[in-house]
């Protein structure tokens, strides 16, 4: 693997080379298994030290055996060579092991092309703004060293960074000319797979004692909402999840139910409001009950939870309305009563006990209601996150011995009674709350403002909302989880209640992400028609899109150009007629490399090319007497002499 | 530039000190090129620094410039038990008059040779460079001229030979230039050994100038025209030396206006009055080497980096 010297590589490129591969590589560490990282860290550590040491790079034998031990590694992790987590991870090996045979100009140019395409594969997992920031950073790093490569130690460190950050600069306005233009396809270009969407936290599909308590330590956002009108109040906001109707004694879980539209009397004007919902891989949506008119895609179940078409895979924005006031299925199945009456039959008994001399005191349902929440507000009910662990009947345990807990065993405990005491009940799942950013308006739904509560059906009023915990603790309704929690008990930093500087921080962090997700990474095929037709293009197809992308492009670079001329060092009259004299001996093959002086040019040529020596030396001759001489002279040797060059 | 190659129409003047270059190159035989730069030192008043090993004609060079240029010559062998009095004189007791009476030393001349200068100890050798700085000496509390001109050709002996002290980087800036002899070519070295006494033939030369012309002449050389994109030129190469990697600092503004001194004397040399770029490249390796020192390794700059910063710079 020898290279002729003019080939090899200097060595103080190395370092540009080491930072490029390791700025290009480094984010990937988060999310790819230890060993790979491990092994990527070694491999940089001794290509460093060789280099360093100014000591001989490995030979083929060992690259081999460290090719075939990676490429094991990574068939072993992800039982494939290709796709998107097994390619990236050969990628970033492969990069790292580049450096072990930094020997030629031609592997520094490898280096530098792997490190702009490593660039884009981040953009498979993130797509944030500290994500764009890092790589537009990282690709002027990467811009820099390939100037490094070409303009040699010339320029400073800092001289090659600025000259690349200046081109990237130079770069953003095409950028946002494709971003805004180029055709748009719905959905991503390539299809990810599933795994760029696991480890979501979010609500489930059935409830069991300590689910959501689980959730209410989450700072994450599960959507944002943004109203037309003022917002509710607080208290008013139930967002709509699954509804849970099957009881085994433990765990409750959604009926598979026939699709009989719900029977909606709006007794209160619809509501209409906007709803950016992160990926939580489930079809259901979280809409404000109670669901008022749907878009396209979405329909409404019997339980009246909104569904849509396909799972929310990623981050996506609904146009919804809400009707606040409602009567809800005044007129039921009986099946459907039956079901929401049923309980299992060795469950629970003292719960049940109690109910059944509730209903023989007081068969009015609404005053049953009432008794139960009149319960649950007794002094000795607490709201906790952390509450004791339940035995084999843990409605019983918790009625009668624990009395602490989360919505999720007020709920629990309470759609039990209910249906004991012959009230048809059930719980519905979703959020509660939010809190509106005062920075950009939009409110807040975090995983913390998960909640559980109950729904009652009285014959003439159909399901009526029911909320056990409103009872024990009336602010965790009203003023959120982090008001109701007793003092001393855990909550994440980002939901507590503050109103310092941090809080106002995340307030404007929050808002600006929202911005980005709402405009940068929401602008679809939609957004792009509406953009181009306030631009005067209504119905653009692709070519009008191309046409226009080629003008704005072209009167871009035109722009630029105009400026670099216009920037360029203003040569003196006889440099610039030496200039052209070099363009015209240029055309017949002779160059004139820039530190080589006029002269030495002359008598290389008397060597080189003897028929074009002596016309050359005029010219020489004409243009340093009129550079250097320090004597105003009219030029007109020196036209006449550059006329003359054949 | 070698005198005679171009056939350029810009060398129009007389070309003065060529008498005194051809009859030095009869004396010190294939080495035109050095005694060029030996003698555009002298012109643009600085002192010369020969680097070479013992024998190859360091002393007869300085011989022949004295002879051909009129000067006063005078020849200090440095040493290790050399004092500072030995270079600068000393006071002696008259007992006839009762008083004390300056026996000048051999610095007291126009032109002085100190041969092996890194062979005496720091002491003695920051005697002579405090006369070459200040062109006086200062003895016994009264100070005195040194002659006019002043000229300086120290020798040394390559650093890696044993017994030298070698000159600190400060010292070495005093020498406006700095040019190796090396060995003679074949067919000038055949020459030398059919002719031989090559001193011998030094000593008969005459002058060709007078030694009262000489500042004439250095005033001419001062007044060469240099351009402002020359002047560009002479910055950029100053400047590129300090982001250079391959020293480890860059050339000082005294190294510049050595620089462009040397470059006035070449451009006169050749009987142009005016400085071209390529003066700038002749003399920029003279002028630079021994300035800079080289980061591979501890000596001073390498000559194929010096080339390479040459090619790194573009002419303005």
């Amino acid at each position: 693997m020898s290279t002729r010297p003019a080939e090899a590589l200097d060595r103080g490129a190395a370092p540009w080379l080491f930072a490029t591969a390791l700025a290009t590589t480094l984010p990937h560490a988060e999310h790819q298994p230890l060993w790979l990282s491990a092994l990527s860290a070694t491999i940089f550590a001794w290509a460093g030290w060789l280099w360093w040491r100014n000591e001989r790079l490995p030979g083929r034998w060992p690259l081999i055996l460290l090719v075939a031990v990676a490429c094991g590694g990574v068939l072993f992790e992800f039982r494939t060579l290709f796709g998107r987590d097994a390619g990236v991870a050969m990628l970033v090996v492969f990069m790292a092991m580049k450096l072990l045979e930094l020997r030629s100009r031609r592997d520094a140019t490898v280096i530098v092309t792997l490190g702009y395409f490593l660039l884009l594969t981040h953009y498979f997992y993130s797509q944030s703004i500290p994500t764009g920031v890092w790589l537009l950073s990282t690709m002027t790093l990467v811009t820099a060293t390939l100037i490094r490569l070409h303009g040699g130690a010339v320029s400073t460190p800092a001289a090659t960074l600025r000259y690349a950050g200046l081109l990237t600069l130079q770069a953003l306005p095409f950028m946002l000319v494709l971003y805004l233009l180029f055709p748009r396809v719905a959905g991503p270009l390539w299809g990810l797979p599933q795994d760029a969407h696991s480890g979501r936290s979010g609500l489930s599909e059935q409830m069991a004692p300590g689910n959501i308590a689980n959730l209410a330590l989450s700072g994450e956002i599960a959507f944002r909402v943004r109203f037309a009108e003022p917002a509710p109040a607080r208290g008013q906001l139930y967002w709509r999840g699954p509804v849970l109707e099957y009881y085994d004694g433990r765990t409750w879980r959604p009926q598979p139910s026939r699709l009989r539209p719900p029977q909606i009397e709006a007794l209160s004007p619809a509501l209409a409001y906007e709803t950016t919902l992160e990926a939580h891989q489930q079809r259901w949506l979280l809409a404000l009950d109670a669901p008022g008119t749907l878009p396209g895609d979405l329909t409404l179940d019997s339980t009246l939870t909104a569904t849509n078409r396909v799972p929310l895979t990623q981050r996506q924005r609904f146009s919804l309305t809400a009707i606040l006031d409602y009567r809800f299925n005044r007129e039921e199945d009986q099946a459907v009563l039956r079901r929401n009456l049923a309980l299992p039959a060795n469950a629970n008994p003292r719960s049940r006990e109690l109910a059944e001399s509730w209903r023989q005191a007081e068969p009015d349902p609404e005053r049953l209601v009432q008794k139960a929440l009149t319960l649950f507000s007794g002094a000795s009910f607490a709201y906790t996150l952390q509450p004791p662990l339940l035995g084999e009947h843990p409605v019983d345990d918790f009625l009668f011995v624990t009395q602490r807990g989360f919505c999720e065993h007020y709920a629990s405990a309470f759609v039990v009674l209910m249906r004991a005491a012959g009230v048809p009940a059930r719980i519905v799942t979703g959020y509660q709350g939010g809190e509106a950013n005062p920075v950009d308006g939009f409110v807040v739904v975090r995983q913390s403002d998960a909640h559980a509560w109950a729904e009652v059906w009285f014959a003439g009023r159909g399901w009526t909302r029911v909320d056990p915990t409103a009872a024990v603790s009336p602010s965790r309704v009203e003023n959120g989880i982090a008001a109701a929690m007793p003092a001393g008990e855990p909550l994440p930093a980002l939901i507590q209640l503050r109103s310092d500087w941090l809080r106002t921080l995340q307030f404007r962090w929050e808002a600006i992400n929202n911005a980005w997700n709402q405009y940068v990474l929401g602008y679809n095929p939609e957004r792009q028609r509406e953009l181009l037709g306030r631009l005067g293009l209504p119905d653009a197809d692709w070519r009008n899109l191309a046409a226009t992308l080629a003008i704005i492009c072209g009167t871009l670079l035109l722009a630029i150009t105009a400026w670099a001329l216009y920037q360029r060092p203003r040569l003196d009259p006889a440099a610039r007629l030496w200039q052209k004299a070099l363009h015209r001996l240029a055309r017949r093959q002779v160059n004139c490399p820039p530190w080589e002086t006029p002269l030495a040019l002359a008598r290389r040529l008397e060597d080189e090319r003897p028929a074009l020596a002596p016309a050359v030396l005029k010219v020489v001759d004409a243009y340093l007497q009129a550079r250097y001489s320090g004597i105003l002279d009219d030029l007109k040797k020196l036209r006449a002499a550059i006329r003359r060059l054949p | 530039m070698m005198p005679g190659v171009t056939r350029s129409t810009l060398s129009t003047k007389p070309r003065p000190l060529d008498p005194v270059l051809a009859a030095a190159s009869r004396v010190i035989l294939g080495k035109d090129r050095e005694i060029r730069q030996a003698l555009a030192c002298l012109l643009a008043g600085g002192h010369l620094l020969i680097e070479d090993l013992p024998g190859v004609g360091k002393t007869t060079l300085a011989h022949a410039l004295a002879r051909l240029l009129g000067l006063a010559f005078s020849r200090i062998q440095f040493t290790s038990d050399l004092l500072p009095a030995d270079i600068t004189g000393v006071s002696i007791y008259e007992r006839q008059t009762g008083e004390f009476r300056f026996l000048p030393g051999p610095v007291f001349a126009q032109m002085v040779l100190a041969d092996e200068i890194n062979r005496a100890t720091p002491k003695t050798q920051s005697a002579l460079l405090e006369a070459m700085e200040e062109r006086q000496v200062t003895v016994e509390g009264e100070t005195r001229q040194l002659p006019e001109p002043f000229f300086v050709i120290a020798t040394q002996n390559p650093s890696y030979q044993i017994g030298t002290f070698p000159l600190p980087e400060s010292q070495l800036d005093r020498f406006l230039m700095r040019i190796e002899l090396g060995y003679p070519e074949r067919g000038a070295e055949r020459a030398l050994l059919a002719a031989g006494g090559q001193r011998a033939l030094a000593d008969q030369l005459t002058p060709v100038i007078e030694a009262s012309d000489l500042p004439t002449l250095q005033r001419e050389v001062t007044a060469v025209h240099a351009a402002e994109p020359l002047i560009d030129y002479v910055q950029a190469l100053i400047e590129a030396s300090r982001r250079d990697p391959a020293f480890q600092h860059g050339l000082s503004p005294r190294a510049g206006l050595a620089l462009l001194a040397a470059s006035r004397a070449g451009a006169w040399l050749d009987g142009r009055d005016m400085v071209l770029p390529d003066d700038v490249q002749e003399m920029l390796p003279f002028v630079a080497r021994h300035r800079l020192r080289s980061t591979q390794g501890t000596g001073m700059a390498r000559a194929e980096d010096i080339a390479a910063l040459i090619r790194a710079v573009p002419i303005p």
